[in-house]
C-alpha cells in the first residue's frame, strides 16, 4: 500500500482538527456556547460542529453579540439557521446594555458600537455561566490573533494576557480554569480565509446574500467603500453612487466596508479571494485601523 | 493538496523571525496592507531598511523589544503545498513556547548565526526539535551576507552541527546557507554563493517527502466523546467518536476495547451521515460496533494482538515549563495523555540532561524552567501508552498544576518495556 493514499487534503485535515477540539471542548467542559453571528466564519464553525456530533444535535446553545445595527439580511439569516438546527439563540444584546446603563452609546459621526460589545459580551458569558466559548476567529486574520492559542485562557475580568499564554502541546488542550474564568475556544485557528471559502463550497453552505456581488449605494471613506444605510448617512461632502460589492466580512455596519466585486457565485469569490492583495480586514475593518494594537488592545479587554 | 508544519528555531536574534517575512515577501504571499503597515512602522523606529520580521512579530511587547516572545502562525500556499508556519522565540526564557511551536511540526527549520556559529541556545533547540520527535530538519546558517558568502564559514559551522546531530536522533538533516536579510537561497538560489550546490529553502519545503510520516500500523482510537442522539431516528445509535492516532481502521475489523480487554467487531465508521470503509491517522470519525459494550471517554480501541501497555507507573522525559517553580519527587499533579485525565505523583527524579554535552545529572534533586530530565510516574489510574518514538499522540502527555491550572510540562514516553 502507497502511503501517498493517506494523506489528507488540506481541507480534510483542518476540518479533522476542528472537529477535534468542538468534541474535546463538550466532553470537558459543564456549560460551553458558541457564537454565531451569521459571518462566514461563524456559519463553517456550525457546520463542523454539526459533523462534530451527527446524528446528534449540537450540544450547546448559540449566541449572538447583536449591536443592534447589524444588516438584515445576517439577521434573518441568524434566526432562521438557529431554526433549522432547532438550537437555542441566546441574544447578547447591546442596545439592552445601552439601555441598562452598562455602556454608554457612542455618539458623533462616525459612531461605532463595535469596541462596546465586549461589555454584553462578557455579561452574557456571566449570566449563561458559559465556562467555555467558541469564536470563529482565524489566526491568518491579524497578527494579534496570530499569536493566540487554541484553547485561550481568561481571566475572571475575561482578559487575554498574550505575554502569559499557558504552552499548548500537540492536540492536548488543557481547558482547566476556576470558577469565574473560562476558555475561548478557537476551532478555526489554522483556517485561512480561501480555506473557508473552499469549504463553503464543498459543503454547499447557505450564505446571507450580501456576501455575492450585488448593487447598492456606497460612500468613499478613508479608502473604504461604506454603504448608505440608517446608521452610516453618507459623510458630508462624500459623493454618493451606485456600486457592484460584495462584503468579505459582515459585522457592526458601522465599521465594516464593502469591496468593489462582481463576483456573484462562490466559483467567482473563490477567484477573487485567491488572486486579492489585501487581507480582509485591512479591505474592509475601520476597527483595525484606530491603531498598530488595536485587534491586541480590544482581545486583551476581552473582544472576541 | 500536501500540508507541511514548519517551525523555526535557533537563539535570539539569528535571524528566525526575518526568514519567515522573507519567505512570504519573495514567495508573494504578503498582502498590501500587512507591507505597508510593516513598511511604516519600521520607519517609525527609523530602520534603514524594512524589517520582515514584523511581519510575525506582532504584540506590542514584541516591537518594543524587537523580539519574539510568543509563537505566531502564519499560513501560506505554493502551487505545490500549503505550509502552516510557526514562528517562535529564540530567547530562553521563552523556550516553553517554542516547544508548543514544534510539538506540532513535521519540519523544523534550525537558523545559526554564522558569525556566532553553534551556541548553546542552537544546541538547545536541535536538542528539543529530536525530542519532539520533529521528523525533518533544516538547519541554515544565517547571515551569510555578514560573512562575504564565505564557503569556509558556512562549511565550518555546518560540520560543527552535524557532529552534535549525530549525537541525537534525526532522521532527515538538510543544512543551507542563506541570508534571510537580503534573500540568497530563500526563494531561488543565489548568485552570491556559486559554491552551493544544493537547492534553495523553498524548493526544498516543497519538494520534502512527508508521506511516510504517520504510523499507520498500530491501531489506537482514544474514546473522545459518545455520540448518543436523543431522538426518535436514532433512539439506538452509539458512536464513539475519536481523532485516529494510529493504524488504519475499516469496517469489519476486530478490535479490544481498554481497559476492560472485550472484543468486538467494527460495524461502522461515520461521519455526518457518511459511512466511510476505512479511517487513518488523524481523520476525526465516530465508530460504531457490533456489541454494546460498556465504553466511555478515556478508553481506548486498539486491536487484540496489537496493543498500547497499559500503566500506572512511566517512565519519560520531561521538560519542564514553569517560571518559579520547580518538579521534584514527592510533586503532585494533574496528567492529560490522549483523553484520560489523571492525577500523578512524581516518584522518582532520574537525571537532568545537560543539552550541551547530553550528560546525565544524577545528582539533580529537581528540575526548573527549561530543564529537562527523566522520571518516574506514578498514575491514579491506568494510562494506555506507547512509546513516543512509535506514536506521537499515544506517546506524549502534559502535566498541569492542580491549583492554577497552568500547563507546566511536556513528557514523552520512554521505555515501555514490557
Ligand atoms: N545582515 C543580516 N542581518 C540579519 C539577517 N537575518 C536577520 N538579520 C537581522 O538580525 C536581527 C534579528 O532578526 P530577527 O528575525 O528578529 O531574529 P529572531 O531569530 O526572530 O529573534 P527572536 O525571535 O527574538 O529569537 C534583525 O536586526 C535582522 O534584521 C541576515 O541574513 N543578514
Ligand atoms: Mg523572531
Amino acid at each position: 500500500m502507497s502511503s501517498i493514499d493517506y494523506q489528507l487534503s488540506q481541507l480534510d485535515l483542518l476540518e479533522a482538527e476542528s472537529i477535534h477540539i468542538m468534541r474535546e471542548v463538550a466532553a470537558e467542559f459543564e456549560r460551553p456556547g458558541l457564537l454565531f453571528s451569521g459571518g462566514k466564519d461563524s456559519i463553517v464553525m456550525l457546520r463542523l460542529a454539526e459533523k462534530a456530533f451527527w446524528p446528534a444535535k449540537i450540544p450547546f446553545p448559540l449566541m449572538h453579540v447583536d449591536t443592534g445595527h447589524n444588516f438584515d439580511e445576517v439577521i434573518e439569516y441568524r434566526d432562521r439557521r438557529a431554526a433549522e438546527l432547532g438550537a437555542r439563540l441566546i441574544v447578547a444584546s447591546v442596545e439592552d446594555a445601552i439601555a441598562e446603563g452598562l455602556v454608554q452609546d457612542p455618539t458623533g459621526p462616525r459612531a461605532s458600537r463595535n469596541s462596546i460589545q465586549t461589555v454584553p459580551l462578557l455579561k452574557g458569558i456571566l449570566d449563561n455561566k458559559f465556562d467555555a466559548v467558541f469564536g470563529g476567529a482565524r489566526r491568518d486574520e491579524e497578527k494579534a490573533r496570530a499569536k493566540e492559542r487554541v484553547f485561550s485562557f481568561r481571566d475572571e475580568f475575561g482578559q487575554w494576557d498574550p505575554k502569559a499564554q499557558r504552552p499548548e502541546l500537540w492536540s492536548l488542550y488543557n481547558g482547566r480554569h476556576r470558577p469565574g474564568e473560562h476558555i475561548r475556544i478557537f476551532p478555526l485557528s489554522n483556517w485561512t480565509e480561501l480555506d473557508i471559502w473552499q469549504f463553503v463550497k464543498r459543503e454547499e453552505l447557505e450564505l446571507p446574500s450580501i456576501y455575492f456581488a450585488h448593487k447598492r449605494p456606497v460612500f468613499w471613506r478613508d479608502n473604504m467603500l461604506m454603504a448608505v444605510t440608517e446608521v452610516t448617512p453618507a459623510d458630508e461632502g462624500a459623493e454618493v453612487f451606485e456600486q457592484m460589492v460584495r462584503y468579505r466580512t459582515v459585522g457592526d455596519m458601522t465599521c465594516t466596508a464593502a469591496v468593489e466585486s462582481e463576483a456573484d457565485t462562490l466559483d467567482k469569490i473563490i477567484e477573487d479571494v485567491a488572486a486579492s492583495r489585501i487581507t480582509e480586514r485591512g479591505a474592509t475593518r475601520a476597527d483595525d485601523r484606530a491603531s498598530e494594537a488595536a485587534m491586541e488592545d480590544r482581545k486583551r479587554e476581552g473582544y472576541f | 493538496m500536501e500540508l507541511l508544519r514548519l517551525a523555526t528555531a535557533g537563539s535570539v536574534d539569528d535571524g528566525k523571525s526575518t526568514l519567515i517575512g522573507r519567505l512570504l515577501y519573495d514567495s508573494k504571499s504578503i498582502f498590501e496592507d500587512q507591507l505597508e503597515a510593516v513598511e511604516r512602522t519600521s520607519r517609525d523606529q527609523g530602520a534603514e531598511y524594512t524589517n520582515l520580521a514584523l511581519l510575525t512579530d506582532g504584540l506590542r511587547a514584541e516591537r518594543e523589544q524587537g523580539i519574539t516572545i510568543d509563537v505566531a502562525y502564519r499560513y501560506f500556499a505554493t502551487p505545490k503545498r500549503k505550509f502552516i508556519i510557526a514562528d517562535t522565540p529564540g530567547h530562553i526564557q521563552y523556550t516553553r513556547n517554542m516547544v508548543t511551536g514544534a510539538s506540532t511540526a513535521n519540519l523544523t527549520m534550525i537558523l545559526v548565526d554564522a558569525r556566532n556559529g553553534v551556541i548553546e541556545q542552537s544546541r538547545r533547540h536541535t536538542f528539543l526539535s529530536s525530542l519532539l520527535r520533529v521528523p525533518h530538519v533544516v538547519m541554515l546558517v544565517n547571515k551569510m551576507d555578514l560573512v562575504d558568502y564565505s564557503e569556509e564559514a558556512y562549511q565550518k559551522i555546518a560540520d560543527d552541527f552535524r557532529a552534535f546531530a549525530a549525537k541525537l536522533d534525526i532522521p532527515d538533516l538538510t543544512i543551507i546557507p542563506v541570508s534571510a536579510l537580503k534573500g540568497d537561497n530563500v526563494v531561488s538560489r543565489s548568485e552570491n554563493m556559486p559554491w552551493y550546490e544544493g537547492s534553495s529553502l523553498l524548493h526544498h519545503l516543497e519538494n520534502i517527502h512527508i508521506g511516510s510520516d504517520l504510523n499507520l500500523i498500530d491501531v489506537r482510537f482514544p474514546v473522545q466523546y459518545v455520540v448518543r442522539p436523543q431522538s426518535d431516528a436514532y433512539h439506538d445509535y452509539r458512536g464513539y467518536a475519536g481523532t485516529v492516532a494510529g493504524g488504519t481502521i475499516k469496517v469489519g475489523d476486530e478490535i479490544m476495547v481498554q481497559p476492560s480487554g472485550l472484543t468486538s467487531r467494527v460495524v461502522g465508521i461515520d461521519l455526518y451521515g457518511q459511512e466511510l470503509q476505512e479511517a487513518h491517522p488523524p481523520m476525526s470519525v465516530s465508530i460504531r460496533l457490533a456489541d454494546e459494550l460498556d465504553i466511555s471517554r478515556g478508553d481506548m480501541l486498539c486491536r487484540p494482538h496489537n496493543h498500547p501497555r497499559a500503566t500506572q507507573d512511566l517512565d519519560a522525559m520531561i521538560v519542564w515549563m514553569q517560571q518559579g517553580t520547580r518538579i521534584q519527587e514527592g510533586n503532585r499533579y494533574i496528567i492529560k495523555h490522549t483523553t484520560r485525565t489523571a492525577k500523578t505523583i512524581v516518584k522518582d527524579l532520574q537525571y537532568r540532561l545537560d543539552i550541551n554535552d547530553l550528560h546525565r545529572d544524577e545528582k539533580t534533586t529537581s528540575l526548573g524552567l527549561n530543564e529537562i530530565g527523566r522520571v518516574t510516574l506514578r498514575i491514579t489510574q491506568p494510562l494506555f501508552v506507547d512509546e513516543y518514538r512509535r506514536n506521537r499522540q499515544t506517546g506524549s502527555f502534559i502535566l498541569i498544576d492542580e491549583v492554577t491550572g497552568a500547563t507546566v510540562a511536556a513528557g514523552m514516553v520512554v521505555d515501555t518495556d514490557i
